[in-house]
């Protein structure tokens, strides 16, 4: 059987969501497995894709097309940059329904319903083809999780999405003006054919900023960063690794896929925006991470400095600074999902999330230690977990174009350590004071089969990333092929020979030396 | 597969099995493993290691496996061996060996003792990773592992909340210093457009008169460069201003100091200058930075040593300031005697920490030099190897015939400095000298301190606890005065045991490193003709004129650092073996000193003033003032008295009917669908 023969993406979409009305007419055991056995087949069907890709094959592979009613087209595929996202999506989900397995006792059907939507609308954003298809995944996901978050959540779930709602609101509505009017200039939907659309460079600068507004937000970048942290706190566990491991990356997948390749002179224009917000972020975030006594909402801030370090590595304009952002993006996913499910584990036993709660635990629970220590150190960007490929690329790319942006995002790697370790400190660390968290078991089964394959992945991203690299390094290069015509020139400029910094080398005649100690 | 493989590999592997598989194959199995896997990578090092001296190795670079490779940036995993890496592969393996065997006598009480090891040997590969690196990348793979591990390390006690600090310190401040390294890295691929070591020497000559763009401003190319990787240097070796982190991270096991901080990861920076000489050769304002840090954290640290009081701690400053020789060595351009003064330093201040601990496994983990004293009767192979340690450290030694390993390095060392042509040398040299009449002085201190005079444990706490414990089961009890009365020596009736064999065998193994290290391994490691045969085999920088100008040197500075030992040791006898008020008297004399010594310049309170503290400060500004004051109360909480219509709707906005919020969000779309389709 050829899978490039099927519908894959189709299917894909479809059986979540066949699952998802099932689910609603079923009884709560039922609902369990059946929205399991559900991602767990998307999951191989994934894997089917994955496999299946051709990293050296046309640019856009399994496409499907069909008329849908009006200007809208059931238009499906893929690049390389679509996969990785696609594959991070099917392999979080049945993971998030693990995690919902015992803690969610109210509403079961309803709940699994929402996330097996939410499914296919992920795997829908990342594999339209049509603008507007593109556009009605990108905002009816926010439905599912406003539910997520309003039913299922904690205490103030109602300000926490009524505060999301606001924010993403006004961006979407200008981004859908945007939208409408490119495909009049260009009298067409179709994402690949826009793609290769050269937009007047007046018009990019308001197009750029309406979609902007909404990938801004969604990112989130600074200062459209507040709705976040509520929505963390507020979202069970599994809604919040899914936001965090997926719908966060769409504000960046939306930045490579239009504004980038879309607008490029806009795009380079508005370099010193993009990295003076993501430098602002870096250190103001952070500083507020480490100020706070909710395991989720300092989580939730440490995502926003991770994902300006996304930012600045995608407005480099260069291979290394695009593929760290996309690899910090794969590995954001997977570390603040497992962090997210680390703090589901222990809010379970304790049902706080009160840092202060805790203290300790590696004595009675040592395995979810070591796993939490993993999934810090990957956070803090520890070279040899997946943290510190993104990490280190996005940056390398960025001090090609920015000596400031780079020395400032990079301040992130001190201040990240900083409120991670206290933050493990403060759970793991120091004597038992508290008898209840003393008593906590250690993980069981179910969680190490939530934990486990996600530690594997980290590690694996970071020695050897090259599964990671190979599907994306053609598409990103079409890309800064694309945008090349606009890349900046970077502050570095080399000046061969510069008699004004001769001081620095009075002493001796290095080029003598070095030919007399080989002698 | 080479041996090179199984040496880098091994313990890892044995790490994995002993971290992970401890709860099935048991604790003694797990130490075993370790233990047994160290020994052997230890026993293949050396023959590589000889093989380079002798000639008959020469440099290769062993794949293991592609890491990344984005755009025109690549690098992979390999196993560079030459003989710079031969050098730390012997005293890598050798020190963690010796101190895995010694640790199964230290932790013998410590419940937790699969986890010690694991990371021990966790540690050890990281710093072979970062040893034999061949790209930039992979050294900071190795340079993040071993920092892992040692914040591991020093935190091993992890319900002491002192441990826990120390341990987030060590991280956090190494972190700035990484931040450096970094941005090191960054300019070196901007500029060559590689992360390989070889190929960056290869091409910095021609780089050589550029200039570059920085933050704004335009500074010399290599110089920058040289100077954001020496940060990384600072940071891991605990130079000056970075340093802060070395003192605390005592807290840890005295096995993890001798094998972390003071044999193998501090020496990581100066290991990393030496690597990439021909880089810093291309930089004489980086030669000079690397100079003054280094000459100024020799002397700085050596004055914190005087008067600490902690065993440990002065042991801990000691290598501090030994780092500094090391730094200035390098800076002065004598690569090739910073490496033999690492090598050295690695045997007699692993003998001498390992030794501490032994002291503080007799004296019931009592670490204070004023409640010891008078030991030497007691435990008498701690005391000689100890006392080989220190002569080693002081460089003991007879100008001309020989002596102690330190007399080798250190006065190499010295002897570079003052015939080195570099712009800051003489500084160099003369700090060299009156820190070597400090370390003399503190080393001798803590001798005479530690073994000699009467017993002072009576005022113990530690001890005392260890009596009371004892006197439970005793018929004396619980009245503690006539258990004091009893003993009037100072002894408090406790009497201390001498280390069992599997601490006194890695002490006697290093009491050979501390004596002969220095004698049988100089022709190689500095004399100008047998060390640039070996030196040739290797990325160092290896200046032959100045190893031949060293020794024609006049004959006081050759004398200079014995005359500033022997003051040392007789400024010390004085005070602390003939006038035992003298120290006391001292110390009120030139109170002010005494207490800017005593609180370590105060760089501690500094930082806390200027870093730590403002971070939480802004940290809540932000959070209280920033995002809750300003963004919410203008943004969605304000914007929400603007999009409503009136109080009546927004009441109902804020009831909380998701589905109201989808709605309006469906509506949208479809009155935006329906004008596109009417208008097609």
């Amino acid at each position: 059987m050829n899978a490039a023969d099927m519908p894959v993406l189709s299917i894909m979409l479809a059986i979540p969501m066949v699952a998802a009305v099932l689910c609603l007419f079923v009884r709560a055991e039922l609902a369990r497995p059946i929205a399991l056995g559900a991602t767990l087949a998307n999951l191989i069907l994934g894997v089917v894709l994955w496999i299946s890709y051709d990293p050296a094959g046309a640019q856009w592979q399994f496409t499907e097309s069909a008329q849908l009613f009006g200007p809208i087209g059931w238009k499906l595929g893929i690049d390389g940059i679509s996969l990785t996202l696609i594959m991070l999506s099917v392999f979080l989900m049945p993971i998030c329904i693990g995690a919902s397995w015992n803690s969610i006792q109210k509403r079961v059907g309803e709940y699994m319903a929402a996330f097996l939507l939410m499914e296919t609308l992920m795997i829908g954003v990342f594999a339209a083809q049509d603008l507007l298809l593109f556009y009605i995944f990108f905002e009816a996901g926010l439905i599912p999780m406003y539910l997520i978050i309003g039913i299922w959540g904690g205490q103030d779930r109602i300000y926490a999405s009524y505060k999301f709602f606001l924010y993403t609101l006004l961006g979407s509505v200008v981004m859908l003006i945007a939208m409408l009017w490119m495909i009049q200039f260009a009298g067409t939907a179709d994402i690949p054919t826009l793609l290769n659309t050269d937009f007047p460079v007046q018009a990019q600068t308001l197009l750029w900023l309406a979609f902007f507004a909404s990938f801004a937000v969604k990112m989130p970048m600074w200062p459209v960063h507040t709705w976040l942290p509520d929505a963390h706190v507020q979202a069970p566990t599994a809604g919040s690794v899914i936001l965090a491991g997926v719908l966060l990356k769409m504000g960046g997948y939306g930045f490579l896929r239009f504004s980038l390749p879309m607008f490029p002179e806009a795009s380079a224009n508005f370099i010193p925006l993009v990295f003076g917000l993501s430098m602002v972020a870096v250190v103001y975030t952070s500083l507020v991470a480490l100020v706070q006594q909710d395991m989720k909402k300092l989580i939730a801030y440490s995502s926003v400095a991770h994902m300006a370090i996304v930012t600045v590595g995608l407005f480099t304009f260069n291979q290394q600074g695009i593929e760290g952002a996309i690899i910090v993006m794969l590995s954001h996913g997977l570390v603040s999902g497992a962090l997210f499910l680390c703090v589901g584990v222990i809010y379970d036993r304790l049902h706080t999330r009160e840092i202060s709660r805790y203290g300790g635990i590696s004595v009675n629970m040592p395995k979810y230690a070591l796993l939490l220590m993993l999934f810090t150190m990957a956070s803090v960007g520890l070279p040899g977990t997946s943290g510190f490929v993104g990490e280190f690329l996005s940056l390398a790319g960025a001090y090609k174009v920015s000596t400031w942006a780079t020395l400032i995002a990079t301040t992130g790697i001190i201040l990240g350590a900083g409120y991670m370790l206290y933050l493990y400190r403060r759970i793991a660390f120091g004597p038992q004071a508290n008898a209840d968290a003393a008593a906590m078991q250690d993980i069981d089964g179910r969680e190490m089969w939530l934990l486990a394959p996600i530690a594997v992945v980290v590690l694996w991203m970071g020695v050897y990333p090259e599964t990671f690299l190979a599907p994306i390094r053609r598409d990103v290069a079409t890309i800064v092929e694309r945008i090349e015509r606009a890349a900046p020139a970077g502050d570095s400029k080399l000046m061969a020979v510069d008699p004004t910094t001769a001081r620095f080398r009075v002493a001796h005649e290095p080029k003598k030396d070095v030919a007399e100690g080989s002698h | 597969m080479t041996s090179i493989h199984i040496i880098v590999f091994l313990p890892l592997l044995a790490a994995l099995v002993a971290g992970l598989g401890q709860r099935f194959i048991g604790a003694v199995a797990s130490k075993t493993i370790t233990t047994a896997g160290l020994f052997t990578a230890s026993l293949l090092s050396w023959p590589i290691f000889i093989g380079f001296l002798n000639g008959s190795e020469t440099a290769y670079v062993a794949p293991v496996m592609n890491w990344v490779q984005s755009g025109d940036l690549s690098f992979d995993w390999e196993l560079r061996v030459d003989a710079l890496t031969a050098v730390m592969l012997v005293v890598i393996t050798t020190v963690s060996a010796l101190v895995h065997l010694y640790s199964w006598g230290y932790m013998e009480e410590d419940p937790d003792q699969p986890r010690f090891f694991a990371y021990l040997s966790l540690f050890t590969f990281a710093m072979l990773m970062l040893v034999t690196a061949n790209n930039l990348v992979q050294m900071f793979f190795g340079w993040e592992g071993v920092g892992l591990a040692s914040y591991l390390l020093i935190g091993f006690w992890y319900k002491k909340p002192s441990a826990n600090a120390a341990a987030i310190k060590a991280f956090v401040v190494n972190r700035v210093g990484d931040l450096g390294f970094m941005l090191g890295i960054f300019g070196v691929f901007w500029l060559f457009g590689t992360v390989s070591i070889p190929d960056i020497l290869a091409a910095a000559p021609d780089k050589v008169g550029s200039s570059i763009g920085f933050l704004g401003f335009r500074v010399d190319t290599m110089s920058l460069l040289c100077i954001l990787l020496f940060i990384g240097a600072m940071g891991k070796s605990a130079q000056l201003g970075l340093h802060t982190w070395l003192p605390d991270a005592m807290e840890g096991p005295t096995p993890v100091s001798a094998l972390i901080h003071a044999a193998t990861m501090v020496t990581a920076g100066v290991f990393m200058v030496c690597r990439l000489s021909p880089l810093f050769e291309t930089s004489q304002f980086a030669l000079d930075v690397v100079t003054i840090v280094g000459a100024t954290t020799a002397i700085f640290a050596a004055t914190v040593g005087l008067v600490q009081t902690d065993i440990k701690r002065v042991i801990a400053y000691s290598t501090c300031s030994q780092l500094g020789y090391m730094f200035f060595a390098a800076g002065t351009g004598a690569y090739g005697a910073a490496m033999f003064h690492l090598f050295t330093h690695a045997f007699f201040k692993a003998l001498l920490f390992l030794g501490a601990g032994s002291v503080i496994h007799a004296m019931h983990h009592e670490q204070d030099m004023r409640y010891y004293g008078g030991l030497r009767k007691h435990i008498p192979l701690t005391f000689w190897a100890m006392m080989a340690g220190t002569l080693a450290i002081t460089g003991v030694g007879i100008v001309g015939v020989g002596g102690f390993a330190g007399f080798y390095s250190k006065d190499a060392i010295i002897e570079a400095a003052f015939a080195s042509h570099s712009t800051f040398h003489m500084y160099a040299f003369g700090i060299g000298v009156l820190a070597a009449l400090l370390t003399s002085f503190y080393s001798w201190r803590l001798m005479f301190l530690t073994f000699f005079g009467t017993p002072r444990w009576a005022q113990s706490e530690h001890i005392q606890h260890a009596m009371h414990d004892h006197g439970d089961h005793d018929e004396h009890g619980h009245d503690h005065a006539h258990t004091h009365a009893g003993h009037d020596d100072g002894t408090a009736g406790y009497h201390p045991h001498e280390s069992p064999l599997p601490m006194l065998i890695p002490l006697g193994v290093l009491t050979l490193g501390a004596i002969f290290a220095g004698f049988v391994f100089h022709g190689g490691f500095i004399e100008a003709e047998t060390g640039k045969a070996f030196w040739a085999n290797s990325t160092l920088f290896f200046n032959e004129h100045l190893m031949h100008a060293m020794h024609e040197v006049p004959m006081w500075v050759k004398l200079s650092s014995t005359v500033a030992m022997l003051t040392g040791l007789l400024v010390a006898y004085v005070m602390y073996q003939l006038s035992k008020d003298a120290p006391q008297r001292l110390a009120s004399a030139f109170a002010p000193l005494y207490r800017f010594f005593l609180n370590k310049w105060y760089f501690d309170e500094l930082y806390d003033a200027v870093f730590v503290r403002p971070a939480f400060w802004f940290g809540r500004l932000f959070w209280k003032q920033g995002d809750i004051g300003i963004i919410d109360r203008f943004g969605p909480n304000g914007s929400a008295a603007v999009v409503s219509f009136g109080s009546k709707l927004a009441v109902k906005m804020q009831s909380g009917y998701l589905y109201t919020y989808a709605l309006v969000m469906l509506l949208g779309l479809v009155t935006a669908v329906s004008w596109m389709m009417v208008r097609t």
